[in-house]
């Protein structure tokens, strides 16, 4: 494949140089490869792959026969319960990308800036908090005013969170990685105690009180689907950071201190207010995470609300380039995966586990190109790379 | 990296005094105000010393009046932070000292008032927390000092630990378990090594990578082997306790040092062995050479990619001590994500430690008596909540990051590949 690229094929600004057949060649390889090695690890655990990998596709999409049986009794007798019951795998799946596009935006806003933002797992927990306890404890507002109420609680709660590793960074050079970690860590301690104290519901569970109907995201389709508005948000925030990064000024000086700092700091750019910026504005997208979560999903926070999203969400902007439209398309990718492997654990008992060493592999493979290209023979071509972390400073 | 100045700027260090005055003043005034003024007079407190079951000699236990020993501790905290004020003090160490000093002895004074407290029981309970620590901070010093950061320890850790009481529970030998940890986890440091020396993928990258591929393995092995077959694979019993004779009799330290499991002793020869090997032998010094200028170690003919390696593989054979402490050290059993952050805070030990061997069990053991503590205090029934007490080593970890005791320099050469 030659890399002579005709405007028609010209990839977006941001995606990495090149076309967009070069951009999505190794992640697509290293998504393909961590499939396999995923499989083989099934297989040596003693399951059959196929009826795996078969249940994680129809956990995913939906069974075709249903999609046929649906269409047929929608055409026959105008009966929509059919096709609804054959969209949920589906809408669950986008459902699970949800919080994905929106934490995976997150840490990948912090990579252009040259900044590791592990916490977003803990500022999206804070964030869903801050969304339930506005959500459940104004009461009366209409839902015009109490939605985008709550869900600024949120984004505003996970910027928080985010802030303060950004400004140690800035001020004391404190590693980002390390202290966002610890912001993780506190967060779960303090949602411990909020949820058995504080915003305890009454009841035994440690769980906040549901919010009010006011607060919630609405919903496109009668339940159970829950596929709701909190999915468009997500996809209009990626486009809302698509145009911050690449189309304002500010983009670009947090890009310009991301690729360089010392050449961005002689520009007269103020690396400083970047860091703390960037990670009150990533922190603030992991909140809206939980608040999309919390308002649009579940309703309540409870124990183990943040199944790991912060941490996915690495892997999300890794695969996506930490470009938004990558992010996008590598998040729905995992809400297939997260999805239909809650199929495959209960019908090809397959541990969901299996997601996260796949994940792990993904990783791997897109931080080193190398191995890809040598596994499949790629010519190696000369790619524009981001440059992620810089030490401990 | 961009490197920190740590220029003496006469501006700064004023202001870093008039600081440490301010925080030494209101430590006092805490002390005094929210500890003394609640504290019943005449009650006592009382700091056991013997522990059941020790083999030490017995002795007295120390009984102190609780409103003295505190407002005693408030006082010696605003005489120094006042004269920090007036003439200043050369070292944060030892400010930094006084500081913990006076506010843990009132604090635990305070919270064991009228009651008994086991001052031995907590401070051997302090190294046993801390080895785990000090074993994650030591394979983050042999790997940074050659230049090669290491973030990945938390799943290194993880994965060892599961190795460990597998092999241990299927030879029925804790000793097959601890060597298939040293082995497992300089695989996986192997790896790490192989990806950030030869493939310079970016080095935190690839260690999250580890985390997370080290988190999913152990929870996917757990729950489809582990869970159903406990008794054959996940049951290996512990190291037993190994009492040195004689030095075991002392009071106090005996309990603490002489009476440990083979895990911790491991732990502190490796603290004495790697500042012995790390700043008094050749390979220490083509290591450091290595870490601080890759290019120079070169042209001197020290092959960088071969001490990088190393030193990364050994690292990782002491996470996986680390890791076996978790199971075949501590419990005999694994659970998922039992490490919970432990890989981490080493990392802050580490710093915290300025990248020495010496300096990073020292802090490992701060973490440790943090962590013991935190149990102390659930026992003890203070009204505080116990989820603010195990945020305590996570906001610790973090204040020791941002430098307030002294700027870390990390080596110069940390997180960098090195490209003939």
């Amino acid at each position: 494949m030659t890399d002579t690229t005709s405007s028609k094929t010209k990839a977006p600004e941001g995606i990495g140089g090149g076309s967009w057949r070069e951009a999505l060649r190794v992640p697509a390889l290293a998504v393909l490869t961590g499939l396999i090695l995923g499989g083989i690890a099934i297989m040596v655990s003693g399951s059959n792959v196929f009826a795996a990998y078969g249940a994680l596709f129809v956990g995913a999409f939906g069974d075709p026969v249903r999609f046929f049986n649906g269409f047929q009794q929608l055409f026959t007798t105008g009966e929509t319960a059919g096709l609804l019951r054959a969209i949920y795998p589906f809408t669950e799946s986008l459902v699970t990308a949800t919080p994905y596009i929106f934490a995976g935006l997150a840490v990948a806003l912090g990579f252009r800036c040259g900044l590791f933002n592990i916490g977003a797992e803990g500022q999206l927990l804070i964030g869903a908090l801050c969304s339930a306890f506005v959500g459940y404890s104004i009461k009366g507002l209409p839902a015009i005013i109490h939605l985008p109420l709550a869900i600024l609680a949120g984004a505003a709660g996970g910027a928080v969170w985010g802030m303060i590793p950004g400004y140690l960074k800035a001020r004391f050079g404190a590693h980002e990685v390390v202290n966002t970690i610890m912001m993780n860590w506190i967060a779960f301690r303090l949602s411990d105690w909020l949820l058995n104290g504080p915003m305890k519901a009454s009841g035994f569970r440690p769980v906040t009180p549901n919010v009010e109907a006011t607060a919630e995201l609405p919903r496109f389709f009668p339940d159970p689907i829950r596929l709701n508005w909190g999915f468009i948000l997500a996809l209009v925030m990626a486009y809302a950071l698509y145009w911050f990064l690449f189309k304002t000024t500010l983009g670009f000086e947090i890009r310009s201190v991301g690729a360089n700092p010392d050449a961005a700091k002689y520009a007269g750019m103020n690396i400083i207010r970047n860091f703390v910026l960037v990670m009150a504005l990533s922190g603030g997208l992991a909140g809206m995470a939980g608040s999309a979560q919390v308002l649009g999903v579940d309703h309540w926070v409870g124990a183990g609300f943040s199944a790991g999203y912060g941490f996915d969400a690495i892997a999300l902007a890794l695969l996506g380039k930490s470009h938004p439209a990558g992010v996008v398309v590598a998040a729905l990718l995992f809400g297939f995966l997260r999805s239909g492997a809650t199929r495959m654990q209960s019908i090809a008992g397959v541990p969901i586990d299996i997601i996260s060493i796949i994940q792990g592999l993904v990783i791997i493979f897109i931080a080193a190109p190398g191995i890809i290209r040598w596994l499949y023979r790629l010519k190696n071509v000369k790619v524009e790379e981001t440059v992620l972390t810089r030490g401990w400073g | 990296m961009t490197t920190i100045t740590t220029s003496i700027n006469p501006a700064l260090a004023r202001r870093l005094r008039i600081g440490y005055g301010v925080v030494l003043l209101a430590v006092g005034l805490f002390i005094y105000l929210v500890l003394g003024l609640n504290t019943q007079a005449g009650l006592q407190t009382t700091y056991g010393i013997n522990l059941v079951g020790s083999h030490a000699v017995p002795v007295p236990d120390l009984v102190v009046p609780a409103q003295l020993t505190i407002n005693l501790m408030a006082a010696i905290a605003v005489f120094v932070g006042a004269f920090q004020l007036a003439r200043g003090i050369k070292s944060t160490g030892a400010l930094v000292g006084v500081i913990a000093l006076t506010f843990v002895v009132a604090f635990l004074t305070w919270a064991a008032q009228g009651k008994s407290f086991n001052l031995t029981g907590m401070i051997s309970s302090s190294l046993v927390r801390a080895t785990p620590i000090a074993l994650a901070a030591l394979c983050g010093v042999i790997g940074d000092r050659s230049g090669v950061i290491n973030i990945g320890i938390e799943g290194i850790m993880l994965i060892a630990a599961q190795a460990a009481v597998v092999a241990a529970s299927v030879s029925n030998n804790l000793y097959v378990g601890l060597i298939f940890a040293l082995l497992v986890g300089g695989l996986v440091a192997a790896a790490h090594a192989y990806l950030v020396i030869s493939f310079k993928v970016d080095q935190t990258v690839s260690g999250v990578a580890i985390n997370i591929f080290g988190a999913g393995l152990t929870s996917f092995l757990g729950s489809r082997f582990l869970e159903k077959n406990t008794d054959v694979l996940n049951n290996s019993g512990v190291f037993p306790t190994i009492s040195i004779p004689l030095l075991d009799r002392i009071p106090v330290l005996g309990p603490m040092l002489f009476e440990n499991n083979i895990i911790i002793y491991l732990m502190m020869i490796l603290v004495v062995v790697m500042h012995i090997v790390l700043f008094y032998t050749p390979w220490g010094l083509r290591t450091r050479a290595v870490g601080e200028h890759p290019k120079a170690a070169d042209t001197l003919g020290i092959n960088v990619y071969f001490v990088r390696y190393v030193n990364v593989i050994l690292g990782g054979m002491i996470a996986g001590l680390g890791g076996a402490y978790f199971t075949i050290g501590s419990v005999g059993r694994f659970d998922e994500l039992m490490t919970a952050g432990k890989g981490f805070i080493g990392l802050a030990a580490m710093i915290f430690g300025k990248w020495t061997p010496i300096g990073a069990f020292a802090s490992s053991l701060i973490f440790g008596f943090a962590d013991s503590l935190q149990v102390k205090l659930q026992i003890l029934r203070v009204p505080i909540p116990t989820e603010f007490l195990l945020m305590a080593p996570y906001i610790v970890t973090m204040i020791i990051l941002t430098g307030v005791v002294g700027r870390a320099i990390p080596p110069a050469a940390d997180g960098q590949p090195y490209e003939k």
